[in-house]
This record gives structure tokens, sequence and C-alpha cells, in this order.
């Protein structure tokens, strides 16, 4: 135990649109939440680590403090795409690895509105239009929509139809239940941005966005923050018997980028790094798949959650079109996924997400998930990618009673 | 096409520097001399063995689709539907392009089957220079 580090507190705001909250009214109310929930304070932090993505400049973790509490502790502001709130942790896991703090916080948090596509924002007009080549492509003019497409929903579409060419059983029909499973699942969860069912053919017949992803098998853009108050093994012997007992044991904390690959050069390879990082995190941890009792993975679009659960190794190799036709990843199936809903249908605030995922493992495996409970769960997984790439991976068990 | 017999106005420039214009277009790749590893950017070193020189290659113009999406909400300013695609080049090379001739219909695109390069113009400047861009499509139509 002495050796491990433990979520002592953990915290997320609903996801939603917030018309009157900015970054750092929600930062400080997740952070605040998660010291309350660890029977904490400020005081007892020697280490922040802050993930936001869209104000990575603007200094958001020494802001939350000037609101909630100025020690003086160092933080580590991190911005690494849609990994930004699972790298925060790791800010905060390594400097108790470390020996530098015995307890720390991480906070997540982002507000996105409603702004649409990702990347896709209109640039200045010119005033003449001459062509030549600018950049590392030699480009005369933007390659997007005219080269294919790097956006978000083309990237995972094409990912996911990828693994439709190499694997039978697998098509719009398996992608679109994803979908209509998380949808489902937000129905029990509080705190998600829709908490809306939707039928198979409601899914299948909505507006297509990139096929096969429907705009019901993409996440929406949202605001929102999660926090998670971390302690070692040798600090969290001297606590209350109460704070113990909710302590859930981090077995595995994985950060990984994309390692070269011949096919990643023009489409990201959102695979072999999500790959890589379940092979260490299962390692670290010393369990299989088979050991899980729930998963919080990343989709962003339908797609992804498929493959991911061969990237994960939740499936049989090429399985993933049996495992969602088979039910296994339902709440109440053989290994749930994204019982909250997922980023689909809780919300996807970017650099709250990865903290979120831990929010959420960490509540079932208190046994303090309400409705949405995963009865008995024990171990579970919280996974995280962003684009570029980044993968963050974290395995929790509870603590034994 | 460029009309040789044209005044000196008629000029083309390929949109990216990586493709090659001429009679018989092309992708062109750097490989690396060490391990051959292809890459269409401008290179600092080659990510996969650390190698410092590369020379031009020129790639196929047939492949297989490795993979595709139907775009139908693009970004701002830019038609839609269109298809996105992924070509593995026979005899090395990836490429990201659009997929033409396929109606953006999914029932007219079979994942794996062979397409071919073809060049289209993309715009023309205010100095009268077109930009010709790439895109592939099926070797045999349907």
């Amino acid at each position: 135990m002495s050796d491990d580090i433990w979520v002592l507190g953990a915290a997320m705001t609903p996801f939603k649109r917030y018309k009157d909250k900015d970054v750092i009214d929600l930062g400080s109310e997740a952070a605040m939440a998660a010291l309350d929930d660890g029977g904490v304070r400020m005081s007892d932090m020697q280490v922040m680590g802050c993930g936001n993505l869209e104000e990575a400049a603007g200094g958001v973790g020494q802001r939350i403090q000037k609101q909630i509490g100025q020690t003086g502790i160092p933080v580590y502001n991190v911005a690494n795409a849609c990994a930004t709130g699972a790298t925060a942790v790791r800010a905060a896991y390594l400097a108790i690895k470390a020996g530098e703090a015995d307890m720390g916080i991480a906070i997540g948090v982002e507000k996105m509105g409603k702004q649409g596509l990702l990347g896709a924002a209109g640039k200045a007009k010119g005033t003449k239009k001459v062509y030549e080549p600018k950049g590392r492509y030699g480009a005369v003019r933007s390659p997007e929509g005219v080269l294919g497409t790097g956006l978000m929903p083309g990237v995972f579409s094409q990912a996911g139809m990828e693994y439709a060419a190499q694997h039978d059983g697998v098509g719009f029909e398996q992608f679109a239940k994803v979908a209509v499973k998380n949808h489902q699942h937000s129905t029990l969860n509080p705190l998600a941005q829709y908490q809306k069912a939707y039928t198979l053919e409601e899914v299948l017949g909505a507006e297509m966005i990139g096929y096969p992803n429907t705009v019901l098998m993409c996440c929406p853009t949202g605001d929102g923050a999660a926090a998670v108050i971390l302690v070692s093994g040798e600090k969290l012997k001297t606590l209350d018997p109460e704070q113990r007992r909710r302590a859930v044991k981090i077995s595995a904390s994985v950060l990984t980028t994309d390692p070269w690959t011949a096919t990643a050069q023009v489409q990201p390879d959102v695979n072999t790094l999500t790959r890589v990082a379940a092979d260490k995190a299962y390692e670290a941890a010393g369990i299989g798949p088979e050991d899980l009792d729930l998963v919080e993975l990343h989709d962003c679009f339908a797609t992804a959650e498929l493959i991911h659960y061969d990237n994960l190794r939740l499936c049989e190799p090429g399985g993933a079109g049996d495992f969602i036709d088979s039910g296994a990843p339902t709440r109440d199936g053989r290994i749930p996924v994204n019982v909250s809903g997922g980023l689909i249908s809780k919300g996807h605030p970017i650099g709250a997400t990865g903290v979120a995922g831990i929010f959420e493992i960490t509540t079932h495996l208190r046994g303090e998930a309400g409705d949405r409970q995963v009865a008995d769960a024990k171990v579970g997984m919280a996974h995280v990618i962003g684009l570029g790439s980044a993968c963050g991976l974290h395995i929790l068990e509870r603590s034994a009673r | 096409m460029t009309d040789t017999t044209a005044d000196t106005a008629t000029k083309t420039i390929a949109m990216v520097d990586y493709l090659e214009l001429g009679d018989e277009p092309h992708l062109v790749a750097q490989a690396c001399t060490t391990c051959g590893a292809l890459y269409f950017d401008r290179r600092n070193a080659c990510a996969s063995c650390e190698g410092r020189t590369f020379e031009p290659r020129a790639l196929a113009t047939t492949g297989k689709l490795r993979t595709f999406s139907i775009i139908h909400r693009s970004a701002p300013g830019l038609p839609s539907p269109y298809t996105s695609a992924v070509v593995d080049l026979d005899g090395g090379g990836s490429i990201k392009a659009n997929l033409l001739g396929v109606d953006d219909d999914p029932a007219k695109i079979t994942l794996n089957m062979a397409v071919r390069l073809v060049t289209f113009p993309v715009g023309t400047d205010d100095d009268g220079t077109t930009a010709i861009a790439f895109g592939f499509e099926p070797a045999e139509k349907k």
C-alpha cells in the first residue's frame, strides 16, 4: 500500500453549456467539491496539475488558486489535446511518485460553448489571391476538403471504416449500436449533458455528419470540470478510517504518444498508441482485461468506441462487431463500457474529460454511483486519446474492505 | 489539360509540392535513405530510424482503397458532400485525398477496391495561375 498512489477525493460539475460561469468558476467548483469529498483543504495540497486546452496560455491553475487558496505550491498547467485531463492527473501523480509531495490536486476544465466542428474556423480574407507553396507540404491552398479531410469526424470515421475493411461483421449498424447504448446509459446519469434514449432507427436516420457517423454518433461540444485529490499510500495511512475506506488505488497510470507506423503519415493512427498504453497498464496493474468490471473509454465518435474495444483487448482480436452485437458493453453486460453515457452523451469538455473518466470509475468502485452503479465493481479503466496523438490510461481498484 | 499552344498567361501549379504534374502526374515522396520510410512533408529527420538523409521517390498512380468517410458537414465555405479517402499505393506509400466518381454514395464504394490517381483544377488565383489537385477514382467504373 505504501508505494501506491490513491484517489482520495473526486468530483465533477454537470456537463452542459453554462451561460454565467467561466473556466475559473467551473474549475473552482470541481476543485472545492473534490477537496470536500476527500475531507482535505487546499492547505494540504503540495502540487496542482491543471488541464485546459482553449485557454492553455492563460495560467488557469493560478487563476483557480486565486479563487480557492493561494499557498504557493507548484502548478503544472498542461495541454495535451483530448488527453489533457489525464495528463493533469499524471502531473500530480508523478510529483507524489517522485516524493516531492504526499498529496496533490488535479483539475480538468473546459468551456467550449456551442462551437461546432473543431478546427474549422474560417480564415480572414486576403486582398489578393496568389498561389505560392507554403508550409511543410508546399501547399498553395488549404487541403481541407480537397485532399480529403483532417477534421475530427472524418478522421474517426475513417479509423472505423478501416477496421470494417479489415474485419467481418462491422458496419454502419454496429457503429450505431454503440451510440444507442451510450445514449441509453446517460438516462441514468444526472451529470450528463444529454439524458435521452434513442432507438437504432433514430440513430441511423439522424443527420449524417461524416459517414458512418450521424449526429447522434458524435460527441457534442460543451462546458464542465472535474477534479481529483491524489494521496501517497504513506500519507493515507495517517488519515481517518472513513477516508481510507473510500480511497481508490491507482494500479496503473500510463501516457503514450504514437510510435512511428508507415501508414500513419497521412491519417492519424489512433490504434497503436492505445494498444501500447493498454499493454503497459495491464502489466503495471498485474491484471488482464478479463478482470475489468467497467471501462470508460474515449468515444468521441461511435466508430472510435468500437475500435477501442479491440485496442483495449476487451474483445477477441477483430471481434468488436460481435462484441457490440452481443450486448457485452451494456451496463448489465460482461464488461460495461461508458455507463456514464460516454463522450457521446455525457459530453466532452476537452480538458475535463480525462479527469471525469477517473471520477466515474472512482464513484463506481466506491459503490456510490446511484442508479447507474455497476454491481460490485472492483476494478475499472479510464481511457482517453487526443489526436496528435496522446493516450492516457488509468486502472483503478477499490480498497480491500 | 494545359494547351501548350495557348498564350503564356496559361499557368498551372501543383496544389502541393509532392504532386508532380506533366504528362503522367504522380506523387513523389521523400524516402529515408537508411530505412526507406516515406514522407510527404519537409523533413528534419526520419521519425522511424532517425536517419537524416532523404531522396525523392516516384510513387505508383494505382492503389487500393484503405478507408473512407463521406463528409456531409464540412468546414465553413467548403462544398459538401465529398468523400475523403486513404489509399495504399501499389509498391508502397499511403496518401489521403478525395475519392471521385462514386457519387458520395456508400453503396458505390467497396473497401479495398482498386483505384487510380487523377488530377483536376481546383481554382485560379488573381495572376491567372490554376492550381492542380489530385484525387482517386475507381480503376473500374461500376
